[in-house]
């Protein structure tokens, strides 16, 4: 019975430590820290049009994260999400330059049309029962390819003007509308994650497949699902990307789509996303792709060269993943895990 | 029962079918277009194929173990880039470059290796941390611009045969080759990257040292990245800062034709040398056949996926045959 009062106590305090250990209590400390040195440094950083600019990145980069989030919470993961970006791209801007369809039929369907992309990534997967990773290693490849072949590598320029007035539309102070759309999209996701059935099932297929099978998740379904959602968001990044240029252009994600694997990556690694499945955090992707955009904002800023910056980033995700590793090591020596 | 054997065996070759679809494909597009086996054509065929087995084969290393490597091409990238900078800017000799351009690619896989033994994480990520970390340094180098003062003699070794239509560049690639074949057959640090690769657990039980197994698988995949690299700024002639950008897909297309199976232990070199080759005329007769060259891509994803259902279809026949005790 005594104790009691020290059993609540250490739980409490096991819950703080783990607050306080939380990626998300990281990155959030990380950010407001480079968030004030960058404007004491330098003038232009909180500018109306720095912080307009650095909106829209967020907003895209946690999109991209967010779709490669969707696919590593089986365990597996999506090298196709470039090039499903941009076929979906392409897509929505051949249905609004050549057919002439209305935007609100056209996002949709480009939506559509790239959770049919994951979908088709994840029956394979789910059929073969090969590793993720050289499917869409394949798909990413094929893809891309058909799109180009189809396109003539020819960018659709001609696309309505809302499309462009869309990627300039501030909503809130100097707040882009595509860091709103990405804020309402993560909503949606931690509605689904945490108080869908959907989304549990998602969860449990990741953490253990076969446990969840034993327990009736139909787990074939349910990574096919993940998959799709994966196509969707990556869509959606795409369609984003789209409004920001103002064109669809095929080679918005770089070679196969090749360019956005490490935003896709840094995003959710960042934010603690297990690469082994089963756990993953909305919230702490949207804190990591915005910890890299402020980074990348501010050192751009200081005049380094864009390229070095690149050579950092992969730096960052090199650390990020050591530092992963380092606190897990701590918490179980500690018991805490 | 004999001609069960037979069969068994012929199977078990993971080069005889690759190599049976080389020979079918070299007739019917010979056939097709007689122009394919002209001794020019063949010289930039075999170019092709010598290059881009280098490229398989490091990647074909990190398979064997159980691994990938993402960094594989800006390696390679970054190596050919250093190479013609050497030589340009500081003024190194050839020879002097081309060491210094194996070191860095052996001295970069080794970091690979060392951290993805030594922490255990994904090689996956580490390696696409480094993928960007390279290339970073490459076009922070070269600032995106082409080095153009690629010495003579490196020019004519890319680009002048030996022999009739056999071009220089096959000779790395034949070392490379049959070191490595020497090397998963006959030697200790071979048999353990197999044994890793094979099963983690029993090899680290029987007391193989894992990291360094998987430094040195690194450290050779390095090693045949920066040659690869150096074998292609002396085939463009040029030292693109965009070398090695398009080596992924082909890199686990090779392997994977050639029999590898992915989660490790079990590679073949000879398998991967006709992957390559399949791939290489695919590529070639979509020039000759004047398709658009993008079609390749689609080609070799389709490739990917086909020959690692085959490898499955495989397995499984193996299995029961070996249940039924042949």
């Amino acid at each position: 019975m005594s104790d009691k009062p020290a059993a609540a106590e250490h739980g409490r305090s096991r819950a703080v430590a783990q607050v306080l250990l939380s990626n998300e209590f990281g990155l959030a400390a990380l950010i407001v820290l480079a968030v004030i040195i960058f404007s004491i440094m330098l003038p232009g950083f909180t500018s109306p049009f720095s912080l307009f600019t650095l909106s829209r990145q967020i907003g895209i980069d946690t999109m991209i994260g967010l779709a490669m989030m969707a696919a590593i919470v089986t365990g597996g993961l999506d090298l196709s999400v470039g090039a499903i970006g941009a076929c979906a791209a392409m897509f929505f801007g051949f249905l609004l330059e050549r057919l002439g369809l209305p935007l609100i039929t056209a996002g949709p369907l480009a939506l559509m049309f790239g959770s049919l992309l994951g979908g088709i990534n994840g029956s394979v997967v789910v059929r073969s029962g090969v590793h993720s990773f050289i499917i869409t290693l394949a798909s990413m490849s094929i893809f891309f390819g058909v799109m180009v072949f189809l396109t003539k590598a020819e960018a659709f320029n001609g696309l309505p003007s809302e499309v462009t007035a869309f990627g300039r539309m501030k909503l809130v102070g100097p707040v882009s509308v595509l860091l709103v759309t990405t804020l309402v999209v993560s909503a949606g996701l931690l509605i689904l994650y945490r108080l869908t059935s959907l989304g549990r099932e998602m969860l449990a297929v990741g953490a253990n497949a076969r446990a969840a099978e034993l327990s009736g998740v139909p787990v074939g379904r349910t990574i096919i699902a993940c998959h799709m959602l994966t196509g969707a968001l990556a869509a959606l990044a795409g369609l984003m990307l789209t409004a920001r240029t103002g064109a669809a252009v095929p080679s918005m994600a770089g070679h196969l789509g090749q360019d956005w694997l490490l935003p896709a990556f840094l995003a959710p690694v960042l934010g603690g996303t297990l690469l082994t499945g089963g756990r993953l955090s909305v919230i702490g992707t949207l804190l990591g792709a915005t910890f890299v955009a402020v980074i990348t904002s501010g050192l751009l800023l200081m005049r380094v060269s864009e390229f070095w910056v690149q050579a950092f980033l992969g730096f960052l995700l090199l650390f990020a993943v050591l530092i992963d590793k380092a606190r897990h090591t701590l918490l179980r020596q500690r018991g805490m895990v | 029962m004999k001609q069960s054997q037979f069969w068994f065996r012929l199977l078990n070759n993971d080069w005889a079918g690759p190599a049976l679809i080389s020979i079918l494909a070299v007739v019917v597009i010979s056939i097709l277009q007689p122009s394919f086996l002209s001794p020019f054509n063949i010289l930039v065929l075999l170019s092709a194929i010598a290059v881009n087995m280098v490229i398989a084969l490091g990647q074909l290393v990190i398979i064997g173990v159980g691994q990938m490597n993402l960094a594989l091409g800006t390696l390679g990238g970054l190596v050919g880039v250093c190479f013609v900078g050497a030589i340009e800017v500081l003024g190194l000799p050839v020879p002097v470059a081309i060491i210094l351009g194996l070191t860095l690619g052996v001295l970069a896989g080794m970091a690979n290796g060392y951290i993805i033994a030594r922490t255990g994480i994904s090689a996956f990520i580490i390696t696409l941390a480094s993928l960007q970390i390279f290339k970073g340094i490459n076009l922070g180098i070269t600032k995106a611009q082409p080095f153009y003062g690629v010495p003579d003699i490196v020019k004519q070794f890319g680009n002048t045969a030996v022999l009739g239509p056999i071009p220089w560049l096959l000779v790395p690639m034949a070392i490379a080759a049959v070191g490595l074949w020497y090397l998963f057959r006959r030697l200790r640090i071979g048999r353990c990257i197999l044994a890793l690769g094979g099963n983690r657990q029993a090899a680290e039980l029987s007391g193989i040292d894992m990291v360094g197994t998987v430094i040195w698988a690194h450290a050779l995949s390095g090693l045949l990245a920066a040659t690869a690299g150096m074998m292609l700024v002396a085939r463009l002639q040029i030292g693109q800062p965009t070398i090695g950008d398009d080596w992924l897909i082909s890199s686990f297309a090779a392997p994977v034709i050639g029999g590898a199976v992915l989660s490790g232990g079990h590679v073949s070199v000879a398998g991967t040398f006709f992957g390559v080759v399949i791939i290489a005329i695919i590529t070639q007769s979509l020039v000759l056949f004047s398709i658009d060259p993008f079609a390749v891509q689609i080609v070799l994803g389709g490739l990917i996926l086909w020959a690692v259902g085959i490898n499955r279809l495989r397995e499984w026949r193996l299995t029961k045959m070996a249940a039924q005790g042949a």
